[in-house]
């Protein structure tokens, strides 16, 4: 009978690795959003930037370009007001975005941004961005939409040009615009 | 009943029952050797429907343009042919042989766990009436390639993939209650003196496939899960607009998705290892590198996933590391090759058709190896990626890799299954037929996914359309030949002649130390080993 005891010891423990992995499957999810932001995989930039100004860097230009996609579906004129600026790393810069909902009906919008070359996001710093928030345009509405951003002082010499692109998607059905009341 | 002269333990048999009677027998049998003869026999059943899906998708191919179906069912076709050789022919066929041989390897009574394993093979058939059922489901069945890669699985699926998302379920509990009861039957039920360096090596592979499948197949439920909830209950795990990202959903697939590939081809490895010595009249060479060899694949196989996503977009630190790591596969696996070559040396081969099988899995799986280690070179991937050269490549490792490997092991112990032996002339021209064909069907993928013809697709440029017809009259007489294995093994349950216990002159092993066919319980005693 001492064998049955340790084939139930054994298949507790094999059954603990099971949901041991099962729960691995899962924590590969900030695991993976830790070593994007870590590394600037896949252009992915981190939230708003906290740390206060630095020193501009005038020896330096760095070319900014601006791209923006509708994703699938996505009906609404969306494009930023230059194609592209020079700016120095560590100075403040500001761009503007044009986002209009064509449509009979109000929409939720929400803007995910990239950065190319990959290995540059982690240097792209946005103080203030229209992608932190949803945007709800009614029937018709044209709004203006700020991103402000530095480029580190520490940006990789060989990186003198910069894209920074948004593909706006449509995120109605599950986040539905809330009548605005007492406007 | 043929009367069978019993050496081994006759006087036990008096008091122990036999199979019950009538349908119920199946139904209920907890007996390794009835859950392994179900086992096979659903596997093939599966590998008819896969392998006739495959005669459509081939069809269509035989030449450019659209003929016989529309794109949206080719998209099925592809998918549901993946998904059911993957998980319904190639794995429940080991599981299978598993059941029949390892108690009769290790001189164990039965499973460990005998009635998990009836119920782990019976969720196999729920789990594929309900994925096959999607076929018939408004909207269809699943269309987004068996790797099912978000979105094209979350945002832009069918309706039916709710029904595919539970067979994914079932199908990943079921493996995992089997690899549990083989890694207890492996570790606790050897007989006395079976060390585990004593262990024949399909009991090694085994082991290490069962581990292998309690580490990844949990991986796999988790992502169908969070598939489920991105579709059902509003997270955004694979959706960029909540903040998800799609690329997080194949690292998560190809995190199950590469050991998974080994899971399909190490218990093969086993398998062949028992037969080529069995026909060469040698023991086996390197007993233990081969040992230490199947571990090392196994460990590699969890740091090497990403090199199925050298595309999109990973840095060059991470490309140039997975593209080293998958490159050392190659010694493990060419430690084996070359100790299969040393077994054969100087033995004094025969070729009755598992050894045909066997020969012609160790070159056409090297073959497909190398076809891998030309998609590993991350670079030339670029090119390679998303071509009929991948389909050549793991069509080359999956058929005669994990298939031959599983034909080689059923003419092998079918005399101990049945008591019969099978023809042995009509063995050696299914052999033929599926040596031709097979080879007919996949090597001129090759070329045309070379010259850039993209896989997944049912219409192709006019200047790939010899290679096609090529690989379509392939591949149509690989699928017949494949009904007449079914004729074969009728025949041989019905009127093969008597097997002997032993029926293969060099083959080793307890299995061979009881009669054929093994009777209905074995080694109630355990027997003892030197």
């Amino acid at each position: 009978m001492n064998e049955s005891l340790s084939t139930r010891r054994l298949v507790i423990r094999l059954s603990l690795v099971v949901v041991a992995m099962f729960g691995f499957g899962f924590a590969l999810v900030p695991i993976y959003d830790v070593m994007c932001q870590a590394f600037g995989i896949n252009g992915k930039t981190a939230g708003a930037y906290e740390a206060g100004e630095q020193g501009v860097d005038a020896s330096r230009q760095v070319r900014v370009q601006f791209l923006a996609t509708n994703a699938a579906d996505m009906v609404w004129e969306f494009r930023p007001m230059a194609d592209e600026v020079a700016v120095h790393p560590g100075d403040s810069t500001q761009m503007v975005f044009v986002a209009h909902n064509p449509t009979d009906r109000p929409m939720t919008a929400q803007a995910i941004p990239s950065v190319a070359p990959s290995k540059a996001a982690a240097y792209f710093h946005k103080t203030e961005c229209f992608c932190f928030t949803q945007q709800v345009l009614q029937p018709g509405e044209r709004i203006e939409m700020p991103v402000r951003f530095i480029v580190d002082r520490d940006l990789p010499a060989d990186v003198r040009h910069l894209t920074l692109a948004y593909t706006l998607f449509d995120i109605t059905a599950s986040k539905p615009p809330v009548a605005q009341v007492g406007q | 009943m043929s009367a069978v002269i019993d050496t081994h333990g006759h006087a036990g048999h008096d008091h122990h029952h036999g199979p019950a009677k009538g349908l119920m027998r199946w139904v209920l049998t907890t007996n390794h050797k009835d859950i392994g003869t179900m086992y096979l026999w659903f596997s093939f059943a599966m590998f008819l429907l896969g392998g006739t899906m495959a005669m459509v998708i081939r069809a269509e191919l035989f030449q450019p343009g659209l003929q016989i179906v529309q794109p949206e069912f080719f998209n099925q076709m592809t998918t549901m042919h993946g998904l059911i050789m993957v998980f319904g022919a190639v794995m429940p066929a080991f599981v299978g042989l598993a059941n029949w041989m390892i108690p009769l390897m290790i001189g164990a009574p039965d499973m460990a766990l005998p009635r998990m394993n009836n119920f782990s093979f019976w969720l196999l058939p729920a789990a594929f009436s309900m994925m096959v059922s999607t076929l018939f489901m408004e909207g269809g069945g699943p269309n987004f390639g068996w790797t099912f890669y978000a979105p094209l699985s979350t945002t832009y699926a069918p309706e039916s993939v709710t029904f595919f998302i539970f067979a994914v379920h079932l199908m990943g509990i079921s493996s995992i209650m089997g690899a549990i009861n083989v890694v207890a039957t492996i570790l606790n039920l050897r007989a006395p003196g079976m060390t585990l360096m004593k262990m024949p090596l399909f009991v090694w592979t085994w082991l290490i496939t069962a581990f292998l499948l309690i580490a990844v197949m949990p991986v796999l439920a988790g992502c169908v899960t969070m598939m489920l909830m991105d579709i059902h209950f509003g997270t955004s795990f694979f959706s960029a607009a909540g903040g998800g990202d799609p690329v997080l959903f194949q690292h998560v697939f190809w995190f199950f998705g590469h050991p998974e590939v080994y899971i399909m081809i190490l218990p093969a490895f086993g398998a062949v290892s028992a037969i080529i010595p069995a026909f060469a009249r040698k023991p086996l060479f390197g007993y233990t590198s081969m040992v230490y060899a199947t571990a090392s694949i196994a460990f590699l196989s969890f740091i090497v996933w990403a090199h199925h996503m050298f595309t999109v977009g990973i840095p060059l630190t991470g490309e140039l590391f997975f593209m080293y790591a998958t490159m050392l596969i190659a010694v493990p696996t060419g430690v084996k090759v070359f100790n299969w070559a040393s077994t054969m040396w100087q033995g004094s081969m025969t070729f009755e058709t598992p050894m045909l099988f066997s020969v012609a899995f160790v070159i056409l799986f090297t073959i497909g190896g190398f076809s891998g280690l030309m998609l590993a070179i991350a670079p030339a991937d670029f090119q390679y990626h998303d071509t009929y050269f991948v389909v050549a490549h793991f069509h080359y490792v999956l058929v005669p890799g994990a298939i031959f490997g599983i034909f080689a092991s059923a003419y092998y112990w079918l005399p101990k299954w049945t008591g019969h032996m099978y023809d042995e002339t009509l063995g050696k021209l299914h052999f033929w037929m599926s040596f031709v064909g097979m080879n007919m069907a996949f090597f001129p993928m090759h070329f045309v996914g070379l010259a850039g013809m993209p896989r997944r697709i049912p219409d192709y440029n006019m200047m790939f359309a010899n290679f096609n017809m090529v690989s379509s009259i392939g591949a149509f007489m690989f699928g017949a030949t494949q009904l007449l294995f079914l004729f074969i093994v009728i025949k041989c349950i019905r009127s093969g002649q008597p097997a002997a216990a032993k029926p293969w002159d060099g083959a080793e092993g307890l299995e061979w130390t009881v009669p054929s066919p093994a009777p209905y319980h074995t080694f109630q005693t355990p027997p003892e080993v030197k």
